[in-house]
């Protein structure tokens, strides 16, 4: 039997980048739900279905959803939490 | 002599007229989740039909199994491309959940455990077209292909077949579930390539 894939949130870099200028995998993130924190890079990734799921690694919430269509990209941010994106010094 | 045979191909009798454009045939059963696979043991198992105005008919393992069974025989076509033709299955017509349901809805939203859903018109789900199935290939449906119990509507792309289903909530108005919302499209026929949502 083939097994579901589950990867990290490092997969989400590229498709990402395509919506965002910044590398929001690298971004802290605090789960509105458990409270769980850490890197978006550490989200729990389900990648072989019809689009991206991506998922709280402490309690398994829906984060992230990302379809690629011909039509463009559909994002659902809805589960994020809160993330703090450095930004670097200001001059 | 011929040197290069069909089976160098290794199709077994697919039958080209049988899978929709951009499809291929598949021998495996890809399995495609979007999160952990619920366990979801039978004692506790139970699938509900919830009408519009709230009654609620609800089905045990045991008396689910003590329906009417029948064995559809079915071509399935995921998605992400891939084709299943001639898969048998073992299950409870839709209709016979529905016979002692009253209701005018006209449309339905299928819920998982796990928490997927994914919507259909009723109408697709009656007139022998979808079943609550629990035995494929003659075993007891997978855990990782939607067991013990999952949806089964064979004419519209499978994301529409939700695993672990638990229950449909009959609506007046569509409401679009867990890929609908993200892109796909909200009737999903394979023959008409529905995929996304402005197909």
């Amino acid at each position: 039997m083939t097994r579901p894939t589950r990867l990290d949130g490092n997969v989400l870099a590229g498709p990402l980048s395509e919506v965002f200028s910044v590398d929001l995998t690298a971004a802290a993130r605090l789960c509105s739900v458990c409270g769980d924190e850490g890197v978006c890079a550490q989200l729990l990734v389900y990648a072989d279905g019809p689009g991206l799921v991506a998922r709280c690694p402490g309690c398994a919430v829906l984060v992230l959803r990302l379809v690629r269509t011909p039509h463009g990209v559909v994002l659902d941010l809805g589960g994020t939490g809160c993330v703090t994106i450095p930004l670097g010094e200001e001059p | 002599m011929n040197l290069i045979t069909r089976g160098f191909h290794g199709r077994r009798g697919g039958d080209p007229a049988r899978i929709p454009p951009g499809q291929y045939e598949a021998h495996d059963f890809p399995v495609l989740s979007v999160g952990p696979t619920p366990r979801v043991d039978t004692d506790d198992w139970a699938f509900t039909v919830t009408t519009e105005t709230g009654t609620a008919h609800s089905w045990t393992w045991d008396e689910f199994l003590g329906l009417a069974q029948e064995r559809p025989h079915v071509d399935i076509h995921c998605v992400t491309r891939w084709s299943k033709l001639d898969t048998d299955w073992v299950g409870v017509s839709v209709d016979t959940l529905l016979a002692d349901v009253e209701s005018t809805a006209d449309y339905a939203v299928a819920h998982s455990y796990g928490g997927y859903t994914t919507n259909l018109p009723l109408e697709d789900l009656t007139d022998g077209q979808a079943w609550i199935v629990h035995t494929f290939d003659g075993e007891p449906l997978a855990a990782e292909h939607g067991g013990p119990a999952r949806l089964l509507v064979p004419h519209l792309y499978f994301w529409k077949s939700a695993k672990w289903v638990k229950g449909l909530t009959l609506t007046p108005g569509d409401e679009p579930g867990f890929w609908e919302q993200a892109g796909y499209h909200d009737y999903g026929d394979p023959w008409r390539e529905q995929r996304y949502r402005g197909d």
